[in-house]
């Protein structure tokens, strides 16, 4: 996985709440059985009109926001279904890091696995970040994810909370398969003991 | 011993190994499989040389992409991408030797209708499936919830997920229900009243009356939108209805086996003075028939009342509302009941049950749908399938002008040719309303079996209480 340590970038406004894993990345695009190409689909039918052209509006398709690394949200980002395409497409596109007041709890933890920061922060601060984002390309945001800190274009901090053995894996770009490997033996012991108190399992 | 709530008693009994930070890895019992979150996983067990830790408790369905219509074993009758990913679930569970229902077999249905159906649930159990209405099968007092892709890989090749505890929630039904109100209206007015974010971060008990006295398919449909509500996973205390479901399913315990889970499993139950993180507490006589209106399963309203004014909403709900009821084609102020639609699906794991048909059916009897609708039913299994072919539910709904389909996840999110066109309304009993789930610009109100019957027979929004 790819370490996640500091992150200088364009941040992206997209202040409607309740964005769903539907338009994060269409069911049309699940049909891969790769992870890697989705980002050209990403948020495709907000992004795209129905004869494929784009949709000026979008904010991704604006030219200050193309390059963006960042994405300020509205509430409850993420609900809806656990597909994993969603994070896959965001980073596909090149977006690192999600600032939102919420986020729905699996795509929360999907995007850990994908190297992605997902950022809770209260709605005053959101608004902050928010505003900063919508003053373009110029207004460069830092995420420093080891003091936990995200810097505005103004110079004001902000500081962010996240869980240690999640900065701890992402810092270090390290994966939960290999770490879960090294404790095979906890493993083996419960399931023999559980193999006594439930066989029927 | 300090007083549990079921859900400490599940997950303690399956924490593996405890870091210190509180980090724990949890022992999973049942893994479920379909073919749309599975395949990068099982590539990547292939390319790190891994094997499936406990293929004997990992179970594999296709659902989310197979036809539903006759025929459809050719896989010809499938889009290319769709064959691609089947026929790579089909080589998956053949390689890595886990436990398949491929299309071919009656037994087949949609993941979270089958494992119930065959045993694979049980009370007490942890259960997982890289799909998020794995909540489904909390309904037993088992602890079930949805993962992504990279934790499918963790899932297949450790037997156990990184987790860290929610916390307690506790949704109280009290007393009973009136008569049109089904489980289906529980779940909605329960997001209706917390929001879908209501749930982050928490594990939602349910309980009360109106709880106990649903059946296990009742149970299912509550449960299964826990998610909606943004919970990780919704729970019912097993009791003597769920043992009496499970017993003597193909993979329900026997014997010795049975007595001694039991056992076990008449302790699951939250102890009377345990904590509860956050408390809602809803009379059964409150809930109403009800409708969604809006493209979030939180945009509910009785089916007697109007589309709202966005105005109405205070924060981001204001701009979320204006966007829906554009997106819908609605006017604020319209009743709900004077909304015509096109198409009616009933099906999906919140409602493709054999008591979703049944419920569906007692409407129907004898009546025929409005000229123009476009009726569809998909049944959650081969099974419920062939259960409602038996009792004759399958010619009501034939006489009265539905399309009886094969099993799968059809229309409830449209991956299959089951698909809405731009503009084209519909009355359905699944649980997502997002702006296109149910095919791009299509608009789709959520409701229960009966209420989609009703719409079907007078072709808009009905109050199924007028036609009982
Ligand atoms: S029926 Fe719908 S919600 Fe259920 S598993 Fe299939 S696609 Fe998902």
């Amino acid at each position: 996985m790819d370490k996640f340590e500091k992150l200088q970038g364009i941040a992206a406004p997209m202040p409607l709440i309740n964005i769903d894993t539907d338009m994060i990345i269409p069911k049309v695009f699940l049909k891969t059985i790769k992870r890697s190409g989705l980002g050209v689909n990403l948020f495709d039918e907000m992004r795209y009109n129905a004869d494929g052209s784009e949709n000026p509006d979008f904010v991704l398709n604006k030219p200050q926001y193309r390059d963006a690394e960042i994405l300020v949200a509205g509430d409850n980002f993420g609900c809806g279904s656990s597909r994993e395409h969603a994070p896959w497409a965001i980073k596909d596109f090149g977006i690192k890091c999600v600032i939102s007041t919420s986020f729905a709890d699996i795509f929360f933890n999907n995007c850990f696995k994908n190297g992605i920061l997902p950022i809770v922060l209260p709605q005053e601060q959101v608004d902050t970040l928010m505003k900063d984002a919508e003053k373009g390309a110029n207004a460069r945001m830092t995420v420093d994810l080891e003091a936990q800190e995200i810097t505005t274009s103004d110079g004001e901090t902000i500081p962010f909370e996240v869980d240690a053995f999640k900065k701890h894996c992402l810092l270090n770009g390290l994966d939960d398969i290999g770490l879960t490997m090294e404790k095979a033996a906890a493993i083996d012991t419960f399931e023999s003991q559980s193999a006594q108190s439930r066989p029927w399992v | 011993m300090s007083p549990k709530t079921l859900y400490d008693k599940i997950w303690d009994a399956h924490v593996a190994h405890q870091a210190e930070d509180g980090t724990c890895l949890l022992y999973i019992d049942r893994h479920l499989v379909h073919e749309v979150t599975s395949p990068q996983a099982f590539e990547g067990l292939r390319m790190a040389g891994r094997k499936v830790r406990a293929p004997e408790k990992t179970i594999a369905v296709p659902d989310h992409n197979v036809p539903t219509t006759e025929g459809r074993e050719d896989p010809a009758q499938m889009t290319e991408e769709s064959r691609i990913q089947v026929q790579a679930l089909d080589k998956n569970a053949r390689d890595f030797g886990i436990h398949y229902y491929p299309v071919s077999d009656i037994r087949q249905g949609i993941v979270h209708i089958v494992g119930p159906e065959q045993g694979w649930t049980l009370p007490g159990m942890t259960v997982v499936c890289g799909d998020s209405h794995t909540a489904t099968h909390g309904a037993f007092g088992a602890l079930a919830h949805g993962i992504g892709t990279s934790e499918v890989e963790h899932v297949l090749a450790t037997q156990t997920l990184i987790q860290k505890k929610s916390k307690n929630m506790k949704v109280e039904i009290t007393g009973k229900l009136n008569p049109g109100v089904t489980a289906k209206d529980i779940t909605l007015a329960v997001i209706g009243k917390t929001g879908t974010a209501g749930g982050t971060g928490y594990v939602i008990e349910y309980c009360g009356e109106a709880i106990r006295d649903l059946s296990m398919e009742g149970r299912m449909t509550v449960c299964n939108m826990a998610i909606e509500g943004g919970a990780r996973a919704g729970l019912i205390a097993p009791d003597q209805k769920t043992f009496d479901y499970v017993q003597g399913r193909p993979h329900a315990p026997k014997g010795a086996q049975w007595e001694a889970a039991l056992n076990w499993w008449q302790t699951l139950y939250s102890d009377d003075d345990a904590h509860w993180d956050k408390v809602v507490t809803i009379k059964g006589e409150d809930i109403a028939p009800v409708v969604t209106w809006g493209t979030s399963p939180e945009d509910v309203l009785p089916i007697t009342a109007t589309v709202p004014n966005p105005e109405d909403f205070t924060g981001g709900k204001v701009e979320a509302a204006r966007r829906s009821i554009e997106y819908m084609g609605l006017t604020p102020g319209q009743k709900l009941s004077d909304i015509a639609i096109d198409t009616v699906f009933i099906g999906s794991c919140t409602n493709g049950r054999i008591e979703d048909l049944r419920a569906a059916a007692a409407i129907l009897k004898g009546k025929k749908i409005k000229d123009g609708i476009r009726a569809m039913v998909v049944p959650g299994s081969g099974l419920v399938r062939a259960q409602a072919e038996e009792e004759g539910i399958a010619d009501i709904f034939k006489e009265a002008g539905f399309e009886w389909r094969l099993a799968g996840c059809s229309m409830c999110l449209a991956m299959n040719p089951d698909q809405l066109a731009p503009g084209e309304r519909c009355a359905a009993t699944s649980n997502r309303n997002f702006e296109g789930r149910q095919g791009r610009g299509g608009r789709t109100h959520l409701l229960s079996p009966a209420m989609a019957a009703a719409a079907a027979i007078t072709g808009k929004l009905t109050d199924v209480r007028e036609l009982m």
